[in-house]
């Protein structure tokens, strides 16, 4: 174990046993039988129809967790009994309306945070008492999203003795999400969860987002840097940026091990840090010709369900490779490591064969978002490469600095990527100390209208007219 | 100590600002790697699916990793998660991870166990029939749709998301189920403009759309709201100010400019959009993340709106079938939706997928004029000729 991979606040050892609230007898589930003889108190014929077919079905869970609730003694839960109830008498309403009956959000939260509750109020709360209020929390999920069950038990009985026991596992922005409890029990779940869990919020609003990663060298071969430790450090580091909105808009990083991607960073992040390695892919020939022979299976098994021939190397990887960087002599693979482009294809179709390199670390990409308001960005090359070694002080100082200038110059609701577009990519390198490289663009500029700064012309932009006239008539 | 079955358990609404705890972020991830995970972790040399859901990890250390992937309803009850948390008791000594798509992924140490978990995992059923943990969602096959809120809890879709994601991953199981497709499909679902989902990176992806603009509760507007910031909320200056014949400030909109983006409404309680008729979903095409071969690229709109036939969107769930199996039919071995487009061309993937090209897929936004076809390299179509018959040009 790496001595580094250590919790940066103290955390309480969980015990579900110790913690429980719920008696076994509690918690039983109904049988199919009793299922099928339970009404809830709405008649939901549209939402009945989603109870079939192979999917898991979310209208099934929620009738289980109707039925539960219907058992509980009544100082067994601190909301509304029918919450459930509700919620699905409401779904079923919207859709016989076409239009959601959420009202817009109102202002709830804990003390001392900006973010982490969403506000959610039901727009007929005489009709669907249980839900008149009906807020979320952000819990910031562990990096990855690996969990133990005595915390997985403890979050649910906390969850179901203080607020509608349905959650979202996960959010898109990855925080597990509680979904629906009243402004009462917002300080209560904060707190139980902090005292008995060593467990904080997520962040929403104008501020740092809870930062995810892939998952990395936990389970993944290609991962080129600590995406989980990366991700933690960096959410403890920013704690207060996290809670406490002070910024022009949402803030969002994201940490993927390599260009795969499976974070989808480069499209959602303001800041995409991607694994990549500098040297060289390392080859093992005696792979390579066993992948050619056929005593290897191509694509590590993911085209299995189709017979789509005989693997060819030449056909599959090498014509394949975007700069046609590598090449075959007999059966000895080449690759021309200067210009790959790193975009993982063959080591995707051969990953006995062929893996990163050794001399790894991210490139960091700034300014992706979705569409709304400028239309959508993907993140763009920022720092070509830089080395990840804890405490990551490299990506701090350049974080610092980014939001230091998108502080002081952005608009309100104006995300990192439109401020870029805004003054231009060139003034945003100048203002945090980059110097310019062709790694950040397509193609150079097709246009001639540069605007040249005075300090580059000699004599500067004070000219004397009479000067000029000295030598051109009027 | 355990949690309190208290109102208020550790907090003291008396007293609020006492023995508070903040500022501990989340729980640290170590602990939360089962052992194998620990012992190996970055010694990994390599990974093969065993078979559609199932992967095996080998470490240099010699160890395996079993993975069994199933789908995953992002919105479930804590009976559920119990019910995860049995399974993973039982078979995982207690460990279990999701991933970023919603899926469920239980990780065990040996072929025997992972036997015995596959068999425990297919058996389970709802009382209705559906599965609780179909195996699925690996390699060239459609795994789970990343979705968002929807009526659920939000306040401001277009459009439903579980019950769309539900119908759709019913249509399209045996797709979840097995590999045989050229390439991985990931399908999203946002259920407004807003895109939480941020689905415009997705081979296919839904997105629900308004087609009213705001109607104006001109009463309230000032009540509510700060007129300045709604004005100013309106990417296409839409917005201006207004008095009612009685003097009370409002707002007018100029409907011939409004691109239906809600961006008002969520900045102004008093602008409701949302509509029964109006609203719907658009399906966007083509986008992808990963840097593999081709760079990341975004989703184009291919169907700019279908009706929300609730609760099981027939004319979507027919319509991104149509494109799936074209796809799957037409693409080679490794494209994506978007490297096979780009291949053949959008005019001819049109045609394939007998898509309508309407005006609504001309982009007038901004950067529009960079998607407009400045060259005389295209592929005859009949949508070709239909504009050369109406030039009279055949
Ligand atoms: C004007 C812009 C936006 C507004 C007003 C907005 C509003 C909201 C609201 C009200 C929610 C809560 C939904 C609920 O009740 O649970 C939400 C959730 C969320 N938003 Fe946004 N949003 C906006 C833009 C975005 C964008 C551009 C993204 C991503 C790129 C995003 C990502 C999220 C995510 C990840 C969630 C969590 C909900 C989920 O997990 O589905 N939002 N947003
Ligand atoms: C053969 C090629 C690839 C391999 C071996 C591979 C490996 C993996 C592994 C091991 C995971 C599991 C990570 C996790 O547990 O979250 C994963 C997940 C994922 N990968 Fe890749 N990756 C490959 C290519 C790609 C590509 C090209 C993409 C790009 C778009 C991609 C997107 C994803 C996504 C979206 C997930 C999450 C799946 C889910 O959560 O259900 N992968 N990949
Ligand atoms: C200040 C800006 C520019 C000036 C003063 C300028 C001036 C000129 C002049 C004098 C010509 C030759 C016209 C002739 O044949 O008599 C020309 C041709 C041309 N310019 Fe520009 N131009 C400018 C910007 C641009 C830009 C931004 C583009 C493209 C993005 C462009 C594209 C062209 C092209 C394509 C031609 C025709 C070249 C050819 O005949 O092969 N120009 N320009
Ligand atoms: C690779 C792993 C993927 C994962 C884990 C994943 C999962 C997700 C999740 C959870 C979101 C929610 C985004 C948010 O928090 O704001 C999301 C968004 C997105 N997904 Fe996927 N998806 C993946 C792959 C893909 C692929 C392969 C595409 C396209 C081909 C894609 C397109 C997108 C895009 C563009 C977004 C924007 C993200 C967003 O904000 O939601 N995703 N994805
Ligand atoms: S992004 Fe790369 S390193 Fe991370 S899980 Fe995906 S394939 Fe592995
Ligand atoms: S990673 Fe991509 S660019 Fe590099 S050699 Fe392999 S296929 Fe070519
Ligand atoms: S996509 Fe839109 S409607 Fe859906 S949850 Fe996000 S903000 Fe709400
Ligand atoms: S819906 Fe969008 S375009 Fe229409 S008025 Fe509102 S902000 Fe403007």
């Amino acid at each position: 174990m790496k001595a580094m991979f250590k919790p940066k606040v103290p955390q309480k050892e969980i015990k579900y046993e110790e913690l429980r609230i719920y008696t076994d007898e509690e918690l039983r589930n109904p049988t199919d039988e009793e299922m099928k003889n339970f009404k809830i108190k709405h008649d939901i014929p549209l939402l009945e129809q989603l109870e079939s077919g192979p999917w898991p079905s979310y209208v099934a869970d929620l009738k289980v967790e109707a039925w539960r609730r219907r058992r509980l003694a009544d100082d067994r839960m601190m909301i509304p009994r029918d919450v459930v109830e509700d919620l699905l008498g409401q779904v079923e309403l919207s859709f016989v309306h076409g239009e959601t009956h959420w009202k817009h959000g109102g202002i709830v939260g804990v003390i001392g945070y900006g973010g982490g509750v969403i506000g959610r109020y039901s727009d007929l709360p005489d009709k669907f008492p249980g839900i008149a209020h009906f807020h979320t929390i952000r819990v910031n999920q562990p990096a990855s999203k690996f969990y133990k069950t005595d915390f997985l038990r403890a979050i649910c009985d906390l969850w179901e003795f203080r607020g509608s026991g349905i959650l979202n596992l996960h959010g898109s922005t990855g925080d597990l999400v509680f979904l629906g409890t009243t402004t009462e029990q917002l300080e209560p779940i904060f707190q139980e969860m902090a005292h008995h869990l060593s467990q904080d919020l997520g962040g929403s609003g104008s501020n740092l987002r809870t930062p995810e990663c892939c998952v990395g060298r936990a389970r993944c071969e290609y991962a080129c840097y600590d995406t989980q430790d990366v991700c933690y450090e960096l959410t403890m580091h920013y704690q207060d940026e996290l809670h406490r909105p002070a910024f022009p808009y949402k803030f969002k990083f994201k940490f993927s091990g390599c260009p795969n991607d499976c974070v989808a960073s480069i499209a959602r992040a303001d800041l995409s840090v991607i694994g990549i390695w500098r040297d060289k892919i390392r080859i093992d020939q005696d792979a390579v010709r066993a992948y050619i022979k056929g005593d290897l299976i191509p694509n590590a098994g993911a085209h299995r369900g189709r017979d789509w021939g005989k693997f060819d190397i030449q056909k599959e990887v090498i014509d394949l490779c975007p700069t046609k960087c590598m090449r075959l002599e007999g059966e000895e693979l080449y690759i021309d490591d200067e210009n790959c482009v790193r975009c993982m294809h063959c080591i995707n179709v051969m990953p006995r064969a062929l893996r990163p390199g050794t001399d790894t670390g991210a490139c960091i990409l700034v300014g992706g978002k979705a569409p709304i308001l400028e239309g959508a960005q993907l993140s763009m090359v920022l720092v070509p490469f830089m080395k990840l070694e804890p405490p990551y002080d490299n990506l701090k100082e350049l974080i610092d600095k980014i939001w230091e200038i998108w502080m002081e110059e952005g608009k309100n609701r104006e995300r990192l990527g439109e401020l870029i577009q805004r003054m231009g990519l060139w003034r945003f390198l100048d203002a945090i100390g980059l110097p310019p490289a062709p790694q950040m663009v397509w193609h150079p500029r097709t246009n001639p209208y540069i605007f040249w700064k005075e300090e580059d012309v000699p004599g500067g932009f004070k000219r004397d007219i009479n000067d000029y006239r000295s030598r051109h008539a009027r | 100590m355990g949690l309190s079955t208290t109102r208020f358990g550790v907090f003291n609404p008396e007293k609020p600002h006492e023995n508070r705890i903040t500022d501990i972020g989340p729980r640290h991830f170590w602990e939360f790697f089962p052992p194998i995970i620990q012992r190996n972790y970055g010694k990994w040399l390599y990974h093969e699916i065993l078979e559609p859901g199932v992967l095996v990890h080998v470490s240099e250390t010699g160890e395996k990793v079993y993975t069994v992937r199933v789908g995953g309803m992002r919105t479930m009850s804590v009976a559920f998660v119990r019910e995860i948390c049995d399974i993973a008791d039982k078979y995982c000594d207690g460990y279990v991870r999701f991933t970023t798509r919603n899926n469920i992924e239980f990780m065990v140490d040996s072929e025997e166990k992972l036997e015995a978990l596959k068999k425990d995992l297919a058996s389970r059923k709802f009382y209705s029939g559906s599965y609780k943990f179909p195996i699925g969602g690996t390699g060239c096959s459609v795994t789970n749709i990343v979705h968002t809120q929807g009526y659920v809890h939000c306040h401001t879709p277009a459009t439903d998301a579980s019950s769309v994601v539900k119908a759709l991953m019913d249509e399209l199981f045996e797709y979840f189920q097995s590999m045989t497709l050229p390439a991985k499909v990931r399908i999203a679902l946002a259920c407004c403009l807003n895109m939480c989902g941020a689905v415009h990176c997705s081979d296919i992806a839904m997105v629900g759309i308004h087609r009213k603009p705001p109607v104006i509760d001109t009463e309230y507007v000032a009540k509510l709201c700060e007129i300045p910031t709604v004005i100013a909320s309106c990417p296409l200056g839409a917005i201006s100010p207004a008095t009612t014949p009685d003097g009370k400030k409002t707002v007018k909109i100029r409907e011939d400019r409004c691109m239906f983006c809600g961006n008002c409404y969520t900045m102004c309680p008093a602008l409701p959009i949302a509509d029964k008729e109006g609203d719907g979903i658009a399906i966007v095409a083509g986008g992808k993340v990963s840097n593999r071969i081709s760079p990341p690229k975004f989703s184009k709109v291919v169907v700019a709106y279908l009706p929300n036939n609730f609760p099981r969107f027939p004319e979507v769930c027919q319509t991104v079938k149509k494109i799936l199996e074209t796809y799957a039919k037409h693409a080679r071995k490794y494209e994506r939706l978007g490297d096979w487009v780009e291949r053949i061309g959008w005019e001819r993937f049109f045609e394939l997928c007998e898509l309508p090209f309407t005006y609504h897929l001309l982009d007038d936004y901004r950067l529009a004029l960079d998607t407009y076809r400045t060259s005389t390299q295209f592929r005859f179509t009949e949508a070709a000729w239909e504009v050369s018959k109406a030039a009279r040009g055949i």
